[in-house]
Formats: C-alpha cells, structure tokens, sequence
C-alpha cells in the first residue's frame, strides 16, 4: 500500500496511506464531525481551499451517487480519513468513494490518527497544510504546507460561482423534509428570488423551490443595478468559501439592496450582510464544521440542531459570553439589527436580522444537507417576508 | 425553565428482578434518576424489590422501601408517603405497566400524584399496538401491514391479510416476550396460544414480515419546550427477525447516508411529538429495506431502556440523568454537559469511535431450549466494545464476552487454513445450515464461509446481514491468512509493520500467538519492548469527536498516534468488573464494584474501574475517578496497570472473571490487593482445600476426585448414590448434577464431561433433606466478622443461586448457627482472607459439612448488606486497603429483628417446554427480597416480588414422590386448616386420606382427561406442590409445571419450599400487609 504524509504548517506530520488521486494538495486543514454526509461535504463549496478531515472514522460505506451532490464538483482541496471503505454498500450507490475522488482527482490520506489530528487542530487552530503522496522529505514537506496560500482576506467566490445566471427549477422531491405533521406540500411558484452564488449549496435552491419560489442564480459580481433589472421578489446570498472581506463588491451590492428588497443570506451570505450592515468579522480559531451545533432561536427560545460550515464569523461590538435573555440590538447604519441566534456551545452570532427591514441572515445552514432539518422554517420565513411586501 | 417548585416529593418505580430482556440497564437509569432529583432537592421515594441494585442503596433516596412492585403495595406506597409526582419511565416495562395499572384504579387521582415524564395518553399510544399504529398513520408514517387479535380465530383472519412469515408480538411485555415467528399455519396456531398466554392483556399483534430488512434504533430525548434531540443512531448488524436485544449492534450507523438517516431522524421528531412524550428519551425501531430504502416504523419505548444505556454509554451522553431533570421542568439548554464542561445537553452527540455491543446468551443451561433467535430476546447479558474502527471493536467485543474466543475463532478447525482432508462440501453445507437461521454464533460461521470461500454475495443471500459488514469481516479474515503465512518462520517474531497491522485491526495478542504459531506471551514482548515507540494508546470518549475538551477520564485503547490517559500521580486502585451478565454472574457483582469505588473515594484513593458491560451502574463514567471500557483479559489488563501504574488491583469483587486472572497478574508481577491469590487458590483447588478442612478439623461431605471413568465409578461406589457431580473450576454450578445410580453416571461421564488429568470430575456424597446454609465474613486478617448466615427455604442440592433463602436462619437451632459461625471465622483465618469471603454449609441432622469457601464476594454480599444495614463490599475495600475492622467501627455484626428473605427469578417464561425443576446447576436470573417482622410474610413478598404471589384460597394440588410423602402430609395439613381444598394424584391422595386429609383424587396426564393440566389451564387451581424423584417422572409432570408457570401460578418443587409457602399463606391469611423502607428498618437496627 502506498504511503502518505499530511504536514502542517507548524511541522506536525503524519504518516498514513495513500488515498485518492495520485499527487500533492495543499490547502487549510479543517476538520468537519458530521458522521454521515461526506458527499454533501465534498461537493460543498465552501470547502474550496481547506482540506477536510473527517472525525468519523469510517467514510465511504454508503458509496456516492449523483443525487447527493451539493454543487457539480469537489471543491475540497484534499480528503483526510481513518478509513475509506472499499465496498459501497446502499441501494442509492453508482460509486465507491476511492474511485470517486480519483475521477475528481483529489487527492486524500486515511490510517493515520485523525483524532490526534482534530485535536492538534483544535488546539493549535486551522491552518496550512501538504498531503502528499510524492514527497518522503518531512521538512521540505512543512516547507509547501508553509508556502500554501492562506484564505485569509482571500477572494474565493470568483472560483466558484458560477459563469452566467441561470434558472433552477428542482426541489426536493422524495427527500423533502418532513418534521411537520406532514411533509409539505410543493406551494406554487409566487415569488422570483434571486441567489447570489457565492458558491451555492444546490440544496438551498431546492428548499427555495419547495417555499413557493422561481429562482434565478447569479454569478457573485452581479451588481444591485443589474439585480434590479431582473424585477426580484426578493434577494438570497449564498454560503461561500472563505473569508467575507475578500469579496467587497459583493458587500457594496448588497449594501445598495438592503431595504429595497427582502433579503435571506446564509453563511457567507451572512457574514457578506454583516459586513454591508457595517458589523465586522473575524476568523475563528478552527471554524464550525458538523452537523450537530446547537443554536438558540432568541426569539422562540427554541434549540435548533444546526449545519454549519464556516471559519469566519460576525461580531457585535460588545462581547456575547453567555446566552443573551432576548434578541440582543445594535445600531448600525441601516437602523437597528438584532441577534436572533447564538451558537450555545461559544456564544457566537449565528443569525441577525434588520428590526425595520425585511432583511435576515444566519451563520448556519437551514438547508441541512448534510445535517438535520430543524431550521427549515427559515425558507418559510423569508416567503413570509416577500408575502409581507408584496401587501 | 427552572425547575418545578410544585412538587417537593417524587415516586419511582424499579424494575425489579433482572430477568431477560430487563437487567442491570434499569439499575443504570434508576440510579442516574435519583441521584439527579435528590441533587435537585427533591425527596425521593423509591419502590424496588431488587437488593442487588445500587439504586435501593438507602443513601440513594430518602425512602426506599425493598417491596414487591405490585399496584397494592405501589398503593400502600403513596399512601404512607404521598408523593406529589409520580416518574414512570426508569423502571422498564416494569414501572410502565404498574403505572398504567395504578391510572386505571384511580390510585393516583385519589391521592393527587401527577405523572411526570410521560403521560398515561402517552404511554398507551406507544405501548398499545393498535393506537400506535393509527399514531404512525396520522402522521404519514408507514408500519408493517397487522392487525390485532385477542383470540386464535382473529388471529387466523388477520394472518389471511398479512401472510407468511408471520411476527407475533404480544402486547405490554417486555424482551418481545411471547414473540415468535411462524413459517406455517401449524407452528402459528401453536405460537399464538403462547403469545397470547404472555400478554398481560391476551392481546397480541400480527404482523406482516421484514426479516431481512435493516434495524435501526434512534434515541431521542425531548424536553418541555419542545426542544429534540437524536443522542444516537444504532444500526443492527443482524437484520430484522432478531431482536435488538439480541442483535449484535453498532454505533453510529455506517451504512446511512445523510439522506436517509435525516429522513429517519425527521420520523423520531415527529413520533416523539406525536406520541406526546413531553420530556425525558425515548426509542425509536425503524425499519429499512434494503433494496429500495423503505422505511418503516417498528416500534416505540416511551422510556428509557436497554438501549438509551448502550447509547449513553455509546456517546458519554447520560440519558437517563438528563431525563429526570427534563421531567422536573429544565430544559435541555439549561443542562450542562458533563464531559466537555462547557458545552449544553441539547446537542447531538458526535462520535469518532465505533461501538459495538454483542450479547452473550446461555442456552447450555436450558436444556430442550430453542436456540434460535427470534422476535423474543433470548440473551442474559452483552458486552460493549469501543474501537477506532469497526473491526477493532468488534474484535475487542469478541474477546469481551469471555467464550474462550480471542477473535473469530473457526468452528471447523480452520484457523490455520483448511487442513488437509478436510471435506470441503461437507463443511461448506455445514457452515450454510449454520447460516440459514440466525443462532447466536452466526457471525463466527459467517467467518467460516468466507474460509471456504463464500462470497458476500452468498453470504448475504443466507444472513441477510448488510454486505458492509460482510466486508469487514471479511478483510479481518484476509488479514488472519497474512499472520498464518508468517507462521513457521524464525525466531516466531513478527515483523513489525505487520504487528502494527493487526493490533490496529483489533487482534489479541493471543489471537495472533494462534495464528503464527508463537505465544501470547512473546507477542507483548515484542509490542512492548523498551525502545519501541508505537505501543496501545487510550483516547477519550467526549460526546463531540474532540471539538471540545474532554475533562472526564472515560477511556478506551486503541493504536493510535496519541495517548490521552493522562494518568495522575495520585495514589490509585484498578477495580475490575465483573463483565457480560450471564447466569451466576450478574448485577450483584457490579454492585460490589461500585461499593468498591464508593469506600476508595472515601479513603481519598484515586479509582479505576475496568469493565465491558454497558449495562452497569460501574460503567457509568461518573461512578468511578476513571474508566477504563475494555475488555477483561489478561492483555488488556495488563495495558491498563502499565499506563496507571496503580498501588494494586482488586479481583474478589468482579466475581469468577476477575479471579481467572489472578495467577496471570501476579505473575506479570501485578499487586493483587485483598486476599491473596495464593489462598484464593488454596479454597479453589479441591485437594488442598480438603488439607484446610482436615487441618481446622471440619467435616466435608464425602467426596473424590475422579480423572477416569473408572475412577468416578469407583469413587461414587464407595461414597454410594445419590452422588453430586460437577466438573472443577466452575462458576454458577455449569454441568453440575446428582446422580442417582451408575448408569446415570456412566452417563454424564460420557456426554456431559471429559474427565481427564488436567480437568478432574467432583464427585460428592449427595446430602439429602440436608438444609444448606450461605454465610457471607469479612476479614482483615486478624479480625473476622460473620456478616450473614442465609438459611436457604429449598434444601441442599439446589445451586445456592437458585434457592430462597432467609436471613437470619429461620428453623435452625441457635447452637448450630452458633457453630457455622465458629467455623467460618476458623477458615476465614486459616485462609488468611483480607475483605470478603462466603461459604456454603449444609447441616443434616445437626451435623455440619462445609460445602465450598470462596474467599471474595458473593452473590448474597448485596442481600446482606440490605438486611444488615452495613455496607459490606465497602468495608472489604477499605480493609483491602489497610484498614481494620475495628478501626472501621465493625466488630459484630447486628443481629435485625426482622427477616429478610431472598427468592430467585428464573428465565423459563421465555423458553417454552424446558423443565422449571430446580438442581444443582444454577438457572436463575435475578433475585427479589421481602422484608418484614414475621418470616412468613417476609416470604409471602418474595414471591410476589419473584412475580407468582401466593394464594389466598382455591384449590392445591399436590404430588409428590413417595419419600416425600411424610413430610408433605403436615404441609397438607396446614393448607387444609387454612381453608384449601386438596387435589391430589392418586398415589399421594391415597397417602393423604389414610392419613385424614380429605383430598381429591385428579387424573394424571397420561390417565386420561380431564387431568390435572385441564384444571390449571381452567383456573381452577391456586397452588401447585410437586417433587419427583427420577427422569421417568420428571417427564410425566413436566407439563404440570409448566402450565403452572405460563399461568403464573404459586408452585414448589421442594417440600421445605411448599412449608415455607404455607407459612407465608398463614401470614396473609391473618395479619394485614405492612410495608417499611429501608431506612426504617435499619434504624431500628
């Protein structure tokens, strides 16, 4: 079996096995504790520029099929894993995992100790890192991983959206959530929404279309004047890869659409609305990465069990250190905003809303995929909003 | 929300007895429960009949009363204590099922008690099939096409519509008793008279058939904001027709993908809502097909249960302690998590290990039982394993279950490849025979197939068992062919990526010795050797994949790059556990662990506990300052006191398990603490022991030892029969049986034991009508005190295990207590035994003999301590640790005024046709304890703790063999007096007349209807007596003893058993049911 290294940056190595297609990848080393939902993962792009470890140990055994990608690729720089299964066993599965990520060629290591490596990470923070599948030397290892770019401050939209605007028209299907009573019925099509693709997760675009909504995609540089050409109910940002503040058209377009429309932005979409609220963001020490992070609706003091996926964050100015009693209010330029969420496991802001206009965000993913439904009701919300407006 | 101030006082229920399908997992939730409320401040008020539980330990709760959980004396509860609440969800089917019963008599109307945890509405729609499957349909959920019978002509009609094979489930039983699966009209008509005898209500439900489908179990937990959350998906890796019970299972799913399981995840939400269990968990069964994903709904336990415990102990996520303070009002976000610190309850937890549990099952013991696995649990006890992958785990979980297998050990003698001559076909039909219908060694034949190369094509087609896993059993077979190639070679070392290889894949050391052909011995040499750098690390299980800081020490091994043990350098002890339930080894053992902890904790002595049982209270991560999850063997532990280093480990309080690696750890140079092991041996081996008794001048029942056939024959001729035999070293008396005559120990010489030099056959003088007595000592070597003396009700020949007991001694002269008091104290210092140790007496005719000694704790220690007063495991441990008895306060022991008796619980309801009579080999499961001022009452509550209470008036029948008949004459007499009408077969009524007992003659089976089985299938009897003297008759009465089980009726197969029923009957008959707590009771002491 061929060997391979993972070198961080701070000259940590481990050895493992060769996994994937044959060759060296650097990127940010985060790590993601969902234990089902590879595939999702894989193909979501916000991973572009990280490699992603995976703490369940066992990841391939349910194979992947076309119907569980999130966008129409790997975006993930490199995979790392304690075992990729050999044999893909479920009745959905066109394909097993290694086959897949050799076809994708990315390249991936599994058989080291990925739990000595989340914690590595996890003390020491996110940061570069070389699987390599060539180079025996560990320092000249640590040496790439060293030299790999950083997504700080980095615009990684512009390689992953998309070229030219386009129509989406599939929801859900069989696989339309159902924690109501029953599962909901597909409205009609009402409102023409326009998403921002910053690196769409398709799943946001089937849950827009099982809302009531005709969606219209558009690369992440469209401006606000081009936008209000196409005559929007309302506007969604996208969840994106990584750093809010390398994007900063985006941020002037939104900040021309706040209040002229209803608007829903979801991770990076949010972390893009905090910046055009005139909030700021930093980066966390290693991100939030799985699909059971609790958070608390303010609002309904409800716990949602959220996705998330994300290394930057927005910040008020005074500092949250426990869970606020009620949506916690800021002044900004564009009037009041509250904090309509928290993440109860380090009081950061997981959602925000404009208390005079229709506008909304959250730090998660409402979307799920991969993860559980119970934030949902936010697609409903938004059509709510555009309901409201339309009055 | 805070917690509710308008309760002050809370009742819970316990499960009782363990029993299959309902063990120590309850003593688990029981204890998280009232530890979580008592921290609350609430007063707590509990009802169990169970002594063996650390939950009835009277600091435990407030009050704690040692009844029978009937709803009478659940009544007699609230009225003496007027709960304000009343929690029904710890306790099992158990606790539900008197909740239920307490609803419907208005009892807890009357006296204003309100349901916390789960409403009445809320359990009749889970536990009532037919409201549970028009929950499931309103709620667009599909459930297996059945219907509901309450008699064989409804259930023909409905199996019309549903069709073969048929699933039969009785409602409100628990462990699927009752349940059965039926391959044609014949076996259905059979199988449904049984469910439907099961069933408390006569209902059963017939269902359409999945097997073959994929069993998944989600634990949900939801609180009174609505707030729900998953803490864990199980996957079965039997398919459905197993019971989860007896399905080797795995945590988290693996063959899920985030589609599916989200879909199923939505369906536990919506269940759980709709079901309406406002807080606490619950557990949801789905069921998955495997070609096309279709999902259905197989069940729902609005409790916590046998899997919320492997599920708790699955993640780190304390269920049941999480559910008790959800039901008194907190919500999950206002409960921190124990294990990060930091971090809230309403989360899912996350993990980066798998787990995997495999029951252990004990069907030798049951002669005629149906060792095939079905709807209805079969398996006395399991073992949880924790492993970086799916195969270290599972083989960690093979070696936990203490079968003598240390991997995937070949039942066709192929572990070293196929050996030549051996017949291909024969054993490929063998092997696929073995497949066809799941039995408990299924997994070990399926490594056989693919030695014979079966494809996992073929091997999915028999087992059904998802391809999956297939594979990775499969790769562990691969890999074993690998190490066979290494053997031979020279000097028999490994090399050393190899050795890597396989410990990372879960292989012992001495399954690799097996397959090179080395030792287990020089396999840790090599892996351990002083310069090398990889060796076993522990990584810590922390609820969330090492997002966030663990700070509780709950460890397991694997292979990996890290270490996080961290071991302190406090002083420290390892306590190791007892391992799987199984019959003679269960709770009361892990009961002792505990204490074990609780007395180090005491002495500011750092804890280690090492155990592999998920079901314990000893595995709970807060029970001790460190857990190690690991298996019980020599390699294992041996890692584990390398790493702590600890001042020594203790053996005597883990029963049989623990004392097997005695010699092992003494001679790796380990500090056994307590008694040494070198008496431990001298107690063991029978012609040493003989030497002791010699030397102190105490008299033991003839015996020998026989190494032949010939010898035994010669030695039983000399001893003359009846003689009682047994193999040495056993535990729970395993093949042990008296012999009435040659021919039937020609016999068991021949089939049932190979005597050989190595493995000799005991062979006793069988004392009959002796009376046996159990007598539990402490000892610090100077100082012995003699902390019980048990007066077993059935006399000598019964196991101990399976014997009622009293205690204090009810019929025996004080000079003879007196006497067995002298000579335990006598032995106890010639042993040279520091902390427990008990032995078994049998006194005829005032002489006494000395039975056994086994110098650690017993089974009784929890008994005892709960009639004394006086923790006992703990004392031992303090004494292990340096202490003395007078230090400690503990000289004498009290002498209560008021009886305990101990009555034995027995599996036989879920083997149909398997013989009920009691022996020398140890059959039951549990135990119960009645407690009152007067012997016969004390009685009276064991049994109808024990589950058949005894009758007030009705009818006898009585039938004994001839030797009996004297004795049984004044039992007559007395059930006469007391208003009984007799029944007798003609051999015994005649005896009985002539003697001036009015009694009827009945028709035995055999004589022609109606006979005796007619009248007690009619209801027409209350009381059954009936000893036999040889197999003739054993057989002949064999189905009077069974249907006076299935009725659920009082019945004695001893004589001094059927006295002691009278003196219980005398009891109810003339005095009033009192009830006291513990508390009570030992304050009086």
């Amino acid at each position: 079996m061929k060997q391979a290294l993972l070198a961080l940056a701070d000259g940590t190595l481990f050895e493992g096995r060769a996994l994937g297609y044959e060759g060296e990848t650097a990127g940010e080393v985060v790590f993601n504790t969902a234990m089902t939902g590879y595939q999702e993962v894989l193909t979501d792009p916000s991973y572009k520029g990280q490699i992603i470890t995976m703490t369940c140990p066992h990841i391939g055994n349910y194979g992947v099929t076309p119907e569980d990608i999130e966008s129409r690729k790997i975006w993930a720089e490199g995979f790392v894993v304690k075992e990729a299964s050999t044999l893909a066993s479920n009745w959905r599965s066109k394909q097993q995992l290694q086959a897949y990520l050799q076809e994708a060629k990315i390249v991936g290591i599994e058989g080291l100790d990925t739990r000595a490596l989340t914690r590595h990470l996890r003390e020491h923070g996110s940061q570069q890192g070389l699987i390599t599948h060539i180079e025996t030397d560990a320092r000249r290892a640590v040496a790439k991983a060293k030299a790999a770019p950083s997504i700080i401050g980095r615009d990684l939209a512009t390689t992953v959206t998309c070229q030219t605007a386009y129509q989406w028209i599939e929801g859900s299907g069989e696989w339309i959530p159902s924690l109501g009573k029953k599962p909901r019925a597909a409205a009609t099509k009402r409102w023409h929404v326009i998403a921002y693709d910053f690196g769409v997760k398709q799943n946001i675009l089937r849950q827009l279309v099982d809302a009531g909504c005709h969606v219209t995609v558009v690369p992440a540089s469209t401006t606000a004047k081009q936008v209000a050409s196409l005559r929007p109910d309302g506007i969604f940002l996208s969840n994106g890869p990584g750093d809010p503040e390398g994007v900063p058209y985006a941020i002037q377009s939104v900040r021309e659409l706040i209040g002229q429309y209803p608007l829903f932005g979801i991770c990076l979409g949010h972390q893009i609305l905090g910046l055009a609220l005139g909030l700021k963001t930093y980066k966390l020490k290693f991100g939030h990465h799985g699909a059971n992070h609790p958070v608390m609706n303010l609002r309904t003091r409800q716990v949602e069990i959220t996705s998330q996926n994300h290394n930057f964050a927005v910040q008020v100015t005074q500092p949250i250190t426990s869970v606020p009693d009620r949506p916690l209010v800021v002044e900004t330029t564009f009037g009041k905003v509250a904090v309509t969420h928290v993440s109860l496991n380090d009081h950061s802001i997981e959602g925000l809303a404009c208390v005079d206009r229709p506008v909304f965000s959250v730090q998660y993913h409402p979307e799920a995929s991969p993860g559980p439904h119970d934030s949902g009701y936010l697609f409903a919300e938004f059509t709510q909003l555009m309901e409201k407006q339309h009055v | 929300m805070p917690r509710r101030t308008d309760i002050k006082s809370i009742l819970l229920i316990g499960s009782g007895p363990i029993v299959i399908g309902q063990a120590c997992e309850f003593d688990y939730s029981g204890t998280q429960a009232c530890k979580a409320l008592k921290e609350e401040g609430y007063r707590v008020i509990l009802i169990n009949s169970n002594p063996a539980t650390i939950m009835t330990d009277p600091e435990l709760a407030d009050r704690t009363y040692v009844e029978p959980i009937t709803t009478e004396v659940v009544e007699k509860v609230i009225e003496r204590e007027r709960p304000d609440a009343l929690l029904p969800t710890m306790g099992g089917q158990t606790a539900l099922n008197t909740t239920m019963a307490l609803v419907k008599r208005g009892t807890l109307e009357k006296y204003g008690v309100k349901l916390i945890g789960a409403s009445a509405e809320a359990i009749h729609k889970a536990e009532d099939r037919e409201a549970f499957k028009h929950a499931m349909q309103r709620i667009g959920l599909r459930v297996p096409s059945s219907g509901t019978a309450h008699n064989r002509d409804e259930a023909i009609k409905i199996l019309e519509q549903t069709g073969f094979p048929s699933i039969i489930r009785p409602s409100f039983t628990m462990g699927g008793t009752g349940g059965n699966i039926a391959y044609n009209r014949e076996e259905f008509e059979k199988l449904i008279d049984w469910a439907l005898a099961m069933s408390p209500v006569s209902q059963v439900l017939i269902e359409e058939s999945l097997i073959g489908w994929k069993e998944y179990e989600l634990e949900v937990m939801r609180d009174l904001k609505d707030n729900v959350v998953i803490i864990c998906p199980i996957e079965n890796l039997d398919p459905m027709g197993v019971h989860t019970g007896d399905s080797i299972t795995v945590a988290p799913a693996m063959t899920l993908s985030d589609k599916e399981y989200q879909r199923m995840r939505d369906a536990a939400v919506r269940i759980i809502r709709e079901i309406g269990v406002d807080t606490g968990g619950s557990n949801v069964q789905f069921g998955l097909d495997p070609k096309n994903g279709d999902m259905v709904v197989i069940e729902m336990n609005p409790r916590v249960s046998r899997s919320s415990a492997l599920a708790s102990k699955a993640t780190g996520f304390p269920i049941a302690k999480i559910a008790a303070k959800l039901a008194v009002g907190y919500t999950l976000d206002e409960i921190t998590n124990d294990i990060t610190g930091v971090t809230k309850a309403s989360f899912e937890p996350t993990i980066d290990y798998v787990v995997v549990k495999i029951p252990r099952f004990t069907f030798q013991k049951f002669r005629g039982a149906d060792p095939t696995l079905t709807t209805q649990m079969k398996s006395v006890g399991e073992v949880m394993a924790i492993g970086r992958t799916f195969k270290e785990a599972l083989h960690k979980a093979i070696r936990s279950l203490e079968l003598n297998m240390s991997g995937l050990s070949s039942r066709e003698g192929l572990d070293c490849g196929i050996p030549e001559g051996f017949d291909r076909a024969q054993g490929l039909e063998r092997v696929r025979q073995h497949l066809r219908t799941p039995i408990a060694e299924r997994l070990w034949h399926v490594a056989d197939g693919m030695r014979l190369g079966l494809s996992n094509g073929d091997l999915f087609a028999l087992t059904m068992i998802d391809p999956w896993f297939l594979e990775q059993v499969r790769e562990l077979i691969q890999f074993e062919a690998v190490l066979v190639g290494q053997a031979g070679k020279k000097p028999a070392v490994l090399e050393e990526s190899l050795l890597w290889q396989a410990k990372e894949l879960g292989f012992s050391d001495d399954r690799i010795a097996q397959l090179i052909g080395g030792t287990a011995a020089s396999i840790r040499k090599q892996r351990t050797k002083p310069q090398g750098k990889r060796g076993v690390t522990y990584k810590r299980v922390d609820t969330c994949a090492a997002e966030f800081e663990a700070h509780t020490p709950y460890l397991y091994s694997t292979y990996g790059s890290e270490c996080e043990a961290r071991p302190t350098d406090r002083k420290k002890v390892i306590i190791l556990g007892s391992g799987p339930n199984r019959i003679g080894q269960g709770i009361e053992f892990d009961y002792c662990c505990v204490h074990a902890v609780m007395a180090l904790r005491e002495e500011g002595i750092e804890s280690i506990m090492v155990n592999c049982n998920p079901e314990t209270v000893s595995t709970d991560y807060d029970t001790s300052d460190r857990l190690y999850f690991e298996p019980l063997t020599e390699e294992d532990v041996l890692n584990i006191v390398e790493r702590e280093q600890p001042l020594g480990v203790v053996l005597q309080f883990g029963g049989q398990t623990p004392l097997k690696l005695a010699l092992p750890l003494s001679k790796a140079g380990v500090k056994i603490l307590g008694t040494s092991p070198e008496a431990i041996d001298r107690a063991e081996d029978r012609e040493r022991f003989r030497d002791l008794l010699d030397k102190l001048g105490l008299r033991q029942a003839e015996c020998g030892m026989a190494r032949s056939v010939d010898e035994a024959l010669k030695i039983a001729a000399q001893i003359t029969y009846p003689v009682m035999v047994r193999p040495s070293y056993v535990l729970g008396g395993r093949s042990m049986q008296i012999v009435y005559a040659e021919a039937g120990l020609l016999e068991y010489m021949t089939t049932a034991v190979k005597a050989s030099p190595k493995h000799p056959v005991l062979i006793d003088c069988y004392l009959s009508d002796a009376i046996e007595v159990d007598v539990d000592a402490i000892s610090d070597g100077t100082n012995v005190v003699v902390a019980g003396i048990m007066e077993h009700i059935e006399e000598a020949g019964v196991h101990s295990g399976d014997s009622a007991c009293s205690l204090p001694p009810y019929s025996l002269k004080p000079s003879v207590v007196e006497e067995i008091r002298r000579q335990m104290k006598a032995l106890a210092l010639e042993l040279g035994v520091i902390g427990l140790m008990n032995a078994q007496f049998a006194v005829k005719e005032d002489t006494i003999y000395v039975l056994e000694v086994n110098p650690r704790g017993s089974r009784t220690v929890p008994f005892v301590s709960k009639a004394i007063g006086v923790p006992l495991a703990k004392l031992a441990m303090k004494v292990m640790v340096g202490k003395t008895l007078p230090e400690l306060g503990f000289t004498e022991a009290p002498a209560p005024v008021h009886l305990s008796v101990k009555e034995s619980v027995f599996p036989f309801n879920k083997f149909p046709g398997v013989d009920v009579l009691l022996g020398p080999e140890m059959k039951s499961t549990g135990e119960v304890m009645g407690i009152d001022q007067d012997f016969g009452w004390a009685f009276a509550k064991s049994q109808a703790g024990a589950g058949a209470p005894l009758p007030k008036e009705g009818t006898a029948f009585i039938s004994v063999k001839e030797s009996n008949r004297p004795a049984a004459l004044e039992v007559v007499k007395q059930l006469h007096k007391l208003g009984f009408n007799i029944q007798a077969t003609s051999g015994t009524a005649g005896y009985l007349r002539d003697h001036g007992v009015p009694a009827e003659t009945v028709n035995k089976v055999k004589e022609g209807r109606p006979h005796i089985v007619d009248h007690i299938k009619n209801g027409q009897v209350a009381l059954v007596v009936n000893t036999v003297s040889n197999a003739a008759s054993h057989a002949d009465s064999l189905s009077i003893r069974r249907e006076a089980l299935n009725r659920g009726l009082a019945y004695y197969t001893t004589i001094r058993g059927a006295r002691a029923a009278v003196m219980g009957i005398e009891a109810i008959l003339k005095t009033e049911l009192t009830i006291r707590s513990l508390q009570e009771y030992h304050h009086h002491l």
